[in-house]
């Protein structure tokens, strides 16, 4: 008899959960000898406090009713229920907070698409710690992280969440136009992000090229300061901000694995500042990215600045087993 | 294979690989090449093969509709394919769109029989006009901005047919000279959207081959008329 389950669900066997097991554990070791103690929190939470989280965001979570009329959701993600642990359980405690967590999170997906609705998130939280020292510190243990699993080809895309937030409203372009801009960029519509960019009337020639040439900017150092050629003071501030988290990578010795990228914008409504994407060159999906959420605990009635990344362990395993196959292929 | 999670490629580094579309761009899509100094004689002829090694690029030759999809789970680091494609799989395939190729224009149309009132009529009888199409996802989108209903049924041949037999009201379709449209007695009631041939990147060579990447745009990006 097949009994189905739904799409986007999988069953585990035993060889793949030996393997994920293995990986669970390197990286919870790897996580306590930081300082990152382990937490777990419910895996339904009151839909209000994801709202509250989220601000506005595409990312759908799955809600329904329980036994008393109260609404629900499965958590789309751990870092917005760590926000809440913070405000709710440490509220008499001094920052900062350093947490761990390994977990299943659940999204909605769209139909006839390969997505998953279930996946596992592993990853710290840094609460309390300003940038730039808490960005370089969760960078650090993250290039550690993925080379204790085995990816020492992996690369971290650092951008800035903030950038074309405040680069539009310094150019004054609001309202429809801006939506549309930001959107183009976020799919990385080039071609689209021209069109959009040509509609707004009163750009003059010089706001034009910047926002059409800062999200071409990816690489070394040298990017910050092609974008500081174009000028204005939402580029400087973030290149600024930028430039103090890359000098503290240099000082911890992970800056030669990161790629500044001046394209990126994550699709959570809460990250501030510093956004990571990681990547690995035998995969071609992203296999875990972060950021700075300085906001986010405020939402909760305890503001104070913090960072995390999470990493989608299926993927980093799967990038796992495609590293290794290069490497015997390599060997012949 | 699990159908939950997309299939990954094997990203070995060494040549870029580029999509190719099969069909309606495919001279031009030569043409293209041939201008950025690759020798495509070998495609021209009445080779079978799918793979091609051109100085240090490989291309993979495709149906214009699957480029999105290898290029997406990054077994293409880049692509060449219609606009129209991309706007019939809008949102199915996460992949950048970094470059007008200006070739192959097109346009996505609205069509009828000509001096025919039905869809209209359909529309104030009936409450909404049958449309026949290949592209339901850019019809169904078009009538719900445009604030109109409409029964949108997907063929998969020739789409002319379907008003002139009587399955549907009006067509949406794409419209190169009009020549077909002209030749079953249909016009074009409204314009759509425009569409060229786009290149297209998978999100991490965009990032981690990003200079071999922007380096074949350049060369790629058409003169400004």
């Amino acid at each position: 008899m097949i009994h189905p389950i739904p799409p986007g669900t999988r069953d585990i066997l035993p060889d793949e959960m030996r393997e994920l097991r293995a990986l669970q554990a390197t990286l919870v070791d790897l996580f306590e000898g930081y300082g990152y103690g382990q937490v777990a929190t419910p895996t339904l939470e009151y839909d209000e406090v994801l709202q509250r989280g989220e601000g506005r965001s595409g990312v759908g979570a799955y809600r329904f009713f329980d036994e008393r009329g109260e609404l629900l959701a499965l958590r789309s993600d751990m870092t917005i229920p760590i926000a809440r642990l913070v405000a709710t359980r440490f509220g008499d405690a001094d920052p900062p907070h350093r947490f761990s967590y390994i977990g299943n999170a659940y999204r909605v997906v769209r139909p006839q698409r390969a997505q998953v609705r279930q996946f596992l998130h592993a990853g710290i939280e840094l609460l309390g710690s300003p940038a730039p020292e808490g960005t370089a510190e969760i960078l650090e243990i993250l290039s550690v992280s993925l080379d204790a699993v085995g990816l020492n080809r992996a690369v971290l895309g650092l951008g800035d969440a903030d950038l074309y937030r405040q680069l539009l409203t310094e150019l004054g372009v609001e309202g429809e136009h801006r939506g549309r801009i930001l959107d183009r960029l976020a799919e990385h519509n080039l071609v689209g992000l021209e069109m959009a960019v040509d509609e707004v009337e009163g750009l003059d020639a010089h706001g034009r090229e910047t926002l059409l040439r800062l999200p071409g900017l990816r690489g070394g150092a040298e990017i910050l300061e092609q974008a500081r050629d174009l000028g204005g003071v939402a580029v400087e501030r973030a290149t600024q901000r930028l430039q103090q988290t890359y000098d503290q990578l240099v000082e911890r010795g992970v800056a030669e694995r990161v790629q500044l990228d001046l394209s990126l914008l994550r699709d959570l409504g809460y990250y501030t500042g510093a956004i990571v994407e990681v990547y690995d060159p035998a995969l071609g999906h992203i296999l875990g990215g972060g950021g700075r959420y300085d906001d986010l605990v405020g939402r909760f009635g305890r503001p104070m600045p913090a960072a995390g990344f999470g990493l989608y362990l299926e993927r980093v395993h799967l990038a796992q087993m495609e590293e290794e196959r290069l490497a015997r292929e390599a060997d012949g | 294979m699990t159908p939950t999670v997309s299939a990954p490629r094997t990203r070995s580094g060494g040549a870029l690989k580029l999509a190719i579309p099969r069909g309606a761009l495919w001279d031009e899509t030569l043409d293209a090449l041939d201008r950025i100094g690759l020798d495509t004689a070998e495609m021209r002829g009445d080779s079978r093969s799918l793979i091609f090694n051109l100085d240090g690029v490989t291309l993979v030759t495709m149906r214009p509709s699957d480029v999105p999809t290898y290029v997406e789970s990054g077994a293409a680091d880049l692509g060449i394919t219609g606009k129209d494609v991309l706007l019939e799989q809008r949102g199915d395939h996460i992949v950048y769109e970094i470059l007008d190729l200006a070739y192959g224009a097109c346009r996505m149309v609205l069509a009828g029989r000509k001096g025919d009132e039905s869809m209209g009529e359909s529309e104030r009888r009936v409450g909404g006009m049958r449309i026949a199409t290949k592209y339901p996802h850019i019809a169904e989108r078009y009538f719900e901005e445009t604030g109109r209903q409409a029964e949108v049924i997907e063929v998969k041949g020739s789409v002319e047919l379907a008003p002139l037999a009587g399955l549907a009201d009006g067509i949406v379709d794409l419209v190169a000279t009009g020549r077909t449209l002209e030749e079953n007695g249909l016009e074009i009631r409204e314009e759509i959207a425009g569409s060229t041939a786009r290149l297209v990147a998978n999100r991490i060579s965009h990032k981690l081959r990003a200079a071999e990447v922007d380096d074949l745009v350049e060369r790629l990006r058409p003169e400004k008329p």
